[in-house]
């Protein structure tokens, strides 16, 4: 079995969860640009960030078989923030690199002008840059938020075709789809989705353009959901065709639109019976 | 675990040192011109149709405005682009290429280091010893022996950090490929630079000390690198002076 995480946030996560993913089947990962829990005061900080998703990840994730693409963006929380929202006019030279894979997570927290401001002009780089773009929805008010992101989806120069919608929910889902946006589900221990609420939405829905995620970061979430939901959807009726296609194709034909997903993975050759991860030596 | 790499051995980009060669002058600019011609002849035998057509169009645009106009210039952006459009194997050469027909100098190349990802910052450090005559550089190659990213660590031992890196910070470069399993194969001038080195042996030594007592393998290399350091033979005339040392 092949999967792909399509939004994980790796940054936050130890290499035993890297061992633990490729164990269970995982080949591929995006890691969409967020909050780091901790509000970031600068975009100096943002680039850190950045660079570090263009560097040092996609090393650590090589050495345990995984291939790494990333996302780019502003999140829609600290597009709030005066002091961090300037960094949107240093997203166009990340964008133009390898590996970066869409406009990323984009959206609205808690639907305010200044988040209004950075989604128009994020949306707006997407198509500049050839790039489709990951959506986040709101947790609180979540209907209203994808109708109000949907809106301006619509009044923007990216088609809706080449968006995801994500953190999709039984609420969600119908309007998502008959948008024509690519809709992401994210299965969490606790809040999100669950597996079985997510079959049952892949029963009643079918899988077409449909992408499961664990959106696994730094809070109570679970890097092997996708696993857990390609097993149950295994028992519960679904052929291997359909987990393949839910959980390998579908990533791939969204962040394919890029045209920049690279998914053979070449370990780095210098490494020690192990990794240099390993700091103190093994 | 790792996983060996499965592609086809990509272009030379550097020519091995010699021996006996100038130690502490850049190569001569014939000799440089001659490794980019070879090297541009070797990867284009490599590439298909599309990617050959936008490498000769990315280094026609590079070699035609190499000064930036606008927020980034079209050679930065071919530079980003390389992995994608020659594919992942053939983008250091590349990307070595564009920095040579942009003439990159030594602030050019800090530059697209800073802002560049962890691959283009691979190529910075392959094309130094081709572009930087002095060394202004160094702070690049200082940078990338800070990192644990193996790639970037074989690529800042190359001939440009034998040329210019002093005795203290070549001992822990060398120290740190053994640490972290880069080959020693990656370390340009090794011979030469290790001759002689008392400092060096007795770092290996201790570092071989403190892997038996954890009850763990010396790395084969620490070995090889070891027998390097003896002085030279009064057959080979003087050990040859490091000339770094600070």
């Amino acid at each position: 079995m092949r999967l792909f995480d399509p939004h994980i946030h790796m940054t936050s996560r130890t290499t035993d969860d890297y061992e633990a993913m490729y164990a269970a089947g995982v080949r591929a990962v995006v890691e969409p640009a967020f909050w780091l829990g901790q509000p970031r005061t600068s975009p100096a900080s943002f680039r850190d960030y950045f660079d570090s998703l263009l560097g040092w990840e996609p090393f650590r994730a090589a050495q345990y078989g995984i291939a790494h693409h990333c996302t780019i963006a502003l999140n829609p929380k600290e597009a709030n923030d005066p002091r961090c929202a300037p960094v949107l006019d240093e997203l166009p030279r990340y964008l133009v690199k390898d590996r970066v894979v869409a406009v990323g997570e984009i959206g609205y927290d808690s639907m305010t002008p200044a988040e209004d401001t950075a989604l128009a002009a994020q949306l707006q780089l997407a198509a500049d840059h050839g790039l489709p773009a990951l959506v986040h929805t709101p947790h609180r008010d979540k209907l209203a938020g994808l109708r109000r992101t949907l809106d301006v989806v619509r009044e923007s120069a990216l088609p809706t075709d080449r968006v995801l919608v994500d953190h999709l929910n039984e609420t969600t889902v119908k309007e998502a789809k008959d948008s024509g946006a690519w809709l992401g589900f994210s299965v969490y221990p606790d809040t999100k989705m669950d597996e079985a609420r997510m079959v049952a939405i892949l029963r009643a829905h079918g899988p077409d353009r449909v992408l499961v995620n664990s959106a696994a970061d730094w809070g109570r979430s679970d890097p092997l959901k996708t696993r857990e939901v390609a097993d149950l959807m295994l028992a519960e009726g679904f052929d291997e065709d359909d987990v393949d296609r839910v959980l390998w194709r579908n990533p791939v034909a969204f962040y394919g639109l890029s045209g920049r997903l690279a998914l053979d993975v070449t370990a780095p050759d210098a490494t020690h019976e192990g990794n240099s991860i390993l700091r103190g030596g093994e | 675990m790792t996983h060996p790499p499965t592609h086809q051995p990509a272009p030379r980009l550097t020519r091995p040192a010699e021996a006996g060669a100038e130690h502490d002058t850049a190569p001569r600019r014939s000799d440089a011109a001659r490794d980019v011609a070879e090297l541009r002849a070797a990867l284009t035998a490599r590439l298909d149709t599309a990617a050959r057509r936008w490498l000769d169009q990315a280094l026609d645009e590079a070699a035609a405005h190499p000064g930036g106009h606008g927020p980034i210039s079209t050679w930065e952006l071919r530079l980003a682009e390389a992995g994608r459009r020659c594919g992942p194997d053939h983008a250091d050469a590349a990307r070595v290429l564009i920095l040579h027909a942009a003439r990159a100098d030594a602030d050019a190349l800090a530059r697209v280091y800073h802002q560049g990802t962890a691959d283009e910052r691979r190529a910075v450090l392959r094309a130094l010893p081709g572009l930087v005559p002095g060394p202004d550089a160094l702070p690049l190659v200082e940078d990338a022996l800070r990192t644990n990213d193996t790639r970037l660590l074989a690529a800042a031992v190359g001939p440009y950090a034998a040329r210019h890196l002093d005795a203290h910070q070549w001992r822990h470069a060398v120290l740190k490929c053994l640490f972290t399993g880069v080959g020693t194969g990656h370390v340009a001038e090794l011979d030469r630079r290790a001759r002689g080195d008392a400092e060096l042996a007795r770092m290996l030594a201790d570092y071989a000390v403190e892997r038996t007592a954890a009850g763990r393998p010396v790395p084969g290399d620490l070995h090889r690198v070891l027998a390097l350091t003896e002085p030279a033979t009064a057959s080979h005339g003087p050990a040859a002076p490091h000339g770094k040392e600070s």
